[in-house]
């Protein structure tokens, strides 16, 4: 197990450099004069002047992505232009909002989506299925950012049980039982198409496994039902569903994006949103950078917990 | 019922495909319908509710005709999804073209630039392009493009690598035809298929997600507007116009779902395995629909099998697998059931239990009696109990019947807790004991491996412990060395009788191989087309036998105790079961064969220990 997580960790290292790569050659590709982009065409000729010396622009690209993965490692992202703040603490702040979210969001999105297609693989063709499988492509239709809206309007417009935007209130708030009150609808809204893509796979997972050989050999010892779907069933239709999770880890982090605007929650993705109507590329690089490395590293997870499941993964 | 299902499920497809046709034609004929022009504002008339006069649907903010805006909004969203699509398939596409049908290094190096691009969620991936192409429709058009490539490159790679090499293409490469024209006629069109397919589930995604942008405000630009970012605008009068958000969402909602709906029934429809009704899942216990059990014999034996008949129902079909059978099985008596691969012997050792899949099996017929007591007719707990408890199996090839996941000690815990009050750790040692009695070598450590950690026949010899752990009455094995060479074949036989002498256990042993049956066995039946042909003891069916079947089978075994042989001296194959000839089953391959064979019934006709089921029996007189 040691050696094996060894392994992946040093597999890492080429997807993050890679990601590096990729997020440099994006912000280099900016048509035209950078500096002009970024500043917009009303810039004074020195303004841009110095901003093209600020960002190094001056210099080859090879040297210029050294220089920039140079100052990545020891932390230092730049300066953001329209916060006046080093990149790194703002990411870093909002980020710790996201992850709330998305945290919460996976969470359901996970037990739902397992919940559901497990109970629809047990029931296959009966009318729980039918109908928990159509609301699951419901599910996976709905656009999120209006699903937001709607839920907005029902509970916090017309029931006002729950507040409609912002992570704490704004008088009295910042206690933990505010937080989730708080966080109950963009969490949930942000779990709908994930839970939705979580369960039909479970259901196909589930009814693969249920048909291999080993299911009839555990009937055969006389293991109750109930042990067959849940332990011996779902244990195996895991190996494959776990992948997809981490994945919807990433569908959950961009997401994100769309649900921290709807209920104004201080994330990295509404942030992202204002870095580029305000056109501050150095912010919207390091908000990609951080959520993309912890994008790789949940799949990482995914992989280990995969591993640790399934003893021939090693192998 | 299985094509219903699908009929049913197309129906929804169907559905779905009307809907988006009907969405499509208004948006194209969009400039010919009489609407209210989508740009010009009216702000006396503004945020005017649905159904009020004038506005079918309100107005906006700005006093625009919201039903006008709607299906101008409609048209772009459409025409924007559609042109990502297009743009993500044909770059994906030959991307994947290029790299499977070259392979070597530009697969690689290409392969890992498309892992590294879905190494990011995608949604920031297609907010990075737009912050650097700018906010714009076409911007957010491309950044969505961008991002959808890698899933096309993917998938068109898979299935080129999977032709690249198929004989056509080696033929046309022979033929000294180039490279690019290989690609073009004998690559493309079979890989169009699957991007048709690729496209068709991928588009509802992309006009949600350039909604998506438009929404954020990233894609397009007032007075410009698409479904999203009317959506957008819709938005900030949440509270008080609540159906200038609703109404764009509800059209979004729409398109996605009827997409989906089409693409969910078409990839059904095409799915050979949903067809075949494979993937519907096999209740714990086979269905059993039979007029009424058959009237008990007086026996003594162990187990008693009347007159079963096990059918699988594909579609309009059913398979009669097993047509009626008799047998009885003594306390401590070993069984031979031989047939050929197809002759239902599996499937009638399987129904004992009511382990036959079933969906599609039926036990249509017939009852089977332990100690009298039918188990066809048991419920769930008490044939669970019956199971792996009284009755144990041993079934071919463990490497899929054992779990893979489960250390095989494990395994055998979970069978005897089943059925056992013991601890674990009770439960652990009797294991590894039972481990050691079939003779694995250093079982204490064996029994923490899982499964594909173990050689062939140490998973076998697993196999044969599981059975044993409850002390069973009858052990059904189902060709438990076919998969295994000859010489362990050996040890696993005399390991099996061993057993069954020092714990007078009952053995039914299904095989295709005389010559174990000969080794093993104190009885044999033997099995064609689903029905028992001969039976009688072991001995005396080898030096005579009767039926015509049997003698040809036997005479395939050139030496006793050799290895299996194929039955090619039996000139032509079994009958398919759903289409049984009148009469003997085996008439049309049967060098004594009459014109009486081929009509009505064959009984099996005892005499003495004996029974065959023909007309002209080896060794009587015509």
């Amino acid at each position: 197990m040691l050696s094996y997580l060894i392994k992946r960790l040093i597999a890492l290292v080429p997807v993050l450099l890679g990601l590096t790569v990729i997020v440099f050659a994006i912000m280099a590709l900016i048509p035209g004069d950078p500096a002009t982009a970024i500043l917009g065409s009303f810039a004074t000729p020195e303004n841009v002047e110095k901003l093209n010396r600020d960002l190094g622009l001056d210099k080859p690209q090879v040297q210029q992505y050294l220089i920039w993965l140079g100052n990545l490692l020891q932390g230092d992202l730049g300066r953001s232009y329209s916060l006046n703040r080093p990149v790194l603490d703002e990411v870093l702040e909002r980020f710790s909002a996201t992850l709330i979210l998305a945290g919460a969001a996976l969470l359901l999105c996970t037990i739902w989506g397992l919940l559901i297609g497990i109970w629809t693989a047990a029931r296959q063709y009966g009318w729980t299925d039918k109908i928990l499988t159509f609301v699951v492509l419901i599910g996976i239709s709905v656009p999120s950012f209006w699903l937001g809206l709607l839920l907005i309007l029902l509970f916090a417009v017309e029931l006002r049980w729950l507040p409609a935007s912002g992570m704490f209130a704004i008088y009295g708030g910042g206690d933990l039982p505010d937080l989730l009150r708080h966080l109950i609808l963009p969490a949930l809204t942000l779990s709908v198409v994930a839970t939705g893509v979580i369960a039909r796979l479970t259901r196909s997972a589930m009814l693969e496994v249920l048909r291999q050989d080993f299911i009839r050999t555990a009937r055969a010892k006389g293991v109750s039902e109930t042990r067959v779907l849940y332990g011996h069933a779902f244990k195996a239709a895991l190996v494959s569903i776990i992948p997809v999770i981490g994945v919807q880890a990433g569908f959950v982090l961009g997401g994100a994006v769309y649900i921290e605007t709807v209920f104004q929650w201080p994330g990295v993705g509404r942030m992202l949103v204002q870095a580029i109507s305000t056109r501050d590329i150095l912010l919207v690089q390091g908000g990609v950078i951080v959520v993309a490395a912890s994008y790789v590293l949940f799949n990482l997870l995914a992989d280990l917990s995969q591993s640790w499941l399934d003893p021939r993964v090693k192998a | 019922m299985v094509t219903l299902k699908l009929i049913l499920r197309n129906r929804l497809a169907a559905f779905g495909g009307i809907v988006l046709l009907a969405v499509c034609c208004v948006a194209l004929l969009a400039p010919l319908l009489p609407l209210a022009d989508p740009d010009i504002t009216d702000p006396v008339n503004r945020l005017k509710r649905p159904f009020s006069d004038g506005a079918l649907l309100g107005t906006d903010h700005l006093g625009r005709d919201l039903l006008s805006r709607l299906i101008w909004g409609t048209r772009l969203s459409l025409a924007v999804g559609i042109a990502a699509a297009l743009i993500a398939a044909f770059i994906g596409s030959a991307i994947g073209i290029v790299a499977g049908f070259y392979g070597g290094r530009i697969d690689d190096l290409t392969m890992r630039g498309i892992d590294m691009l879905m190494a990011f969620p995608y949604i920031l991936l297609a907010l990075a392009i737009v912050a650097v192409l700018g906010p714009g429709l076409l911007n957010a058009l491309y950044a969505v493009a961008v991002v959808n490539i890698p899933f096309f490159a993917r998938n068109i790679r898979g299935v080129t690598v999977s032709i690249a090499h198929r004989e056509f293409v080696d033929a046309a490469r022979l033929s000294g035809m180039g490279r690019l024209r290989i690609i073009w006629s004998e690559i493309l069109p079979n890989v169009l298929p699957v991007i048709v397919i690729a496209m068709s589930t991928t588009i509802g995604w992309m006009i949600l997600e350039t909604a998506g942008l438009s929404f954020l405000g990233l894609g397009s630009q007032p007075p410009q507007a698409d479904l999203g970012s009317m959506l957008g605008e819709g938005r900030k009068l949440l509270i008080n116009a609540p159906h200038a958000s609703i109404v764009p969402g509800v059209m979004i909602f729409v398109i996605v779902m009827s997409v989906n709906l089409l693409g969910d029934g078409v990839r059904d429809a095409l799915d050979p395995r949903l067809r075949a009704g494979a993937l519907s899942r096999p209740a714990a216990a086979t269905r059993v629909e039979r007029p009424s059990p058959p009237a008990a014999g007086k026996t003594d034996a162990l187990l008693q099998v009347v007159d079963l008949q096990t059918e699988f129902q594909v579609g309009p079909r059913t398979y009669k697998a097993v047509g009626g059978v008799d047998f009885e099985v003594a306390p401590g008596e070993c069984l031979g059931l031989i047939g050929e691969s197809g002759s239902g012997k599996s499937v009638t050792a399987l129904s004992l239990l009511g382990l036959v899949a079933s969906p599609p099996g039926v036990i249509a017929g017939g009852a089977v009696r332990l100690d009298g007591e039918d188990t066809l007719s048991m419920n769930g707990e008490a044939l669970r109990r019956v199971r792996g408890g009284r009755v144990a199996y041993v079934f071919q090839d463990p490497l899929a019947t054992l779990h893979p996941l489960y250390r095989v000690g494990d395994q055998m815990v979970e069978a005897i807790r089943s059925h056992r009050p013991l601890s674990r750790q009770e439960a652990w040692n009797h294991s590894v004991a039972l481990l050691e009695k079939v003779r694995i070598p250093n079982a204490a450590a064996r029994a923490k491996a899982y499964p594909h950690e173990l050689s062939g026949g140490m998973r076998q010899r697993v196999g044969i412990a599981l059975a044993l752990v409850n002390d069973p009455d009858l052990v059904i094995a189902d060709e438990p060395t076919t998969a295994l060479d000859v010489t362990v074949q050996a040890q696993v036989l005399a390991l099996l009788d061993e057993l069954r002498r020092e714990r007078n256990m009952a053995l039914i042993f299904i095989t295709h191989d005389f010559g174990v049956v000969a080794q093993l066995c104190d009885r044999v039946a033997v099995m064609y087309a689903g029905r028992i042909v001969e039976t009688g003891p072991t001995e005396e069916v080898l030096a005579a036998p009767r039926h015509p079947y049997t003698r040809r089978l036997i005479a395939c075994v050139p030496e006793l105790g050799g290895g299996r042989r194929a039955l090619s001296a039996i000139p032509g194959l079994p009958p398919p079961v759903d289409a049984l000839p009148a009469g003997c089953a085996f008439a049309p391959r049967c060098d004594k064969a009459q014109n009486a064979c081929r009509q009505g019934e064959v009984v099996l006709q005892s005499c003495g220990m004996r029974a065959v089921r023909c007309l002209f029996p080896e060794g009587a007189t015509p």
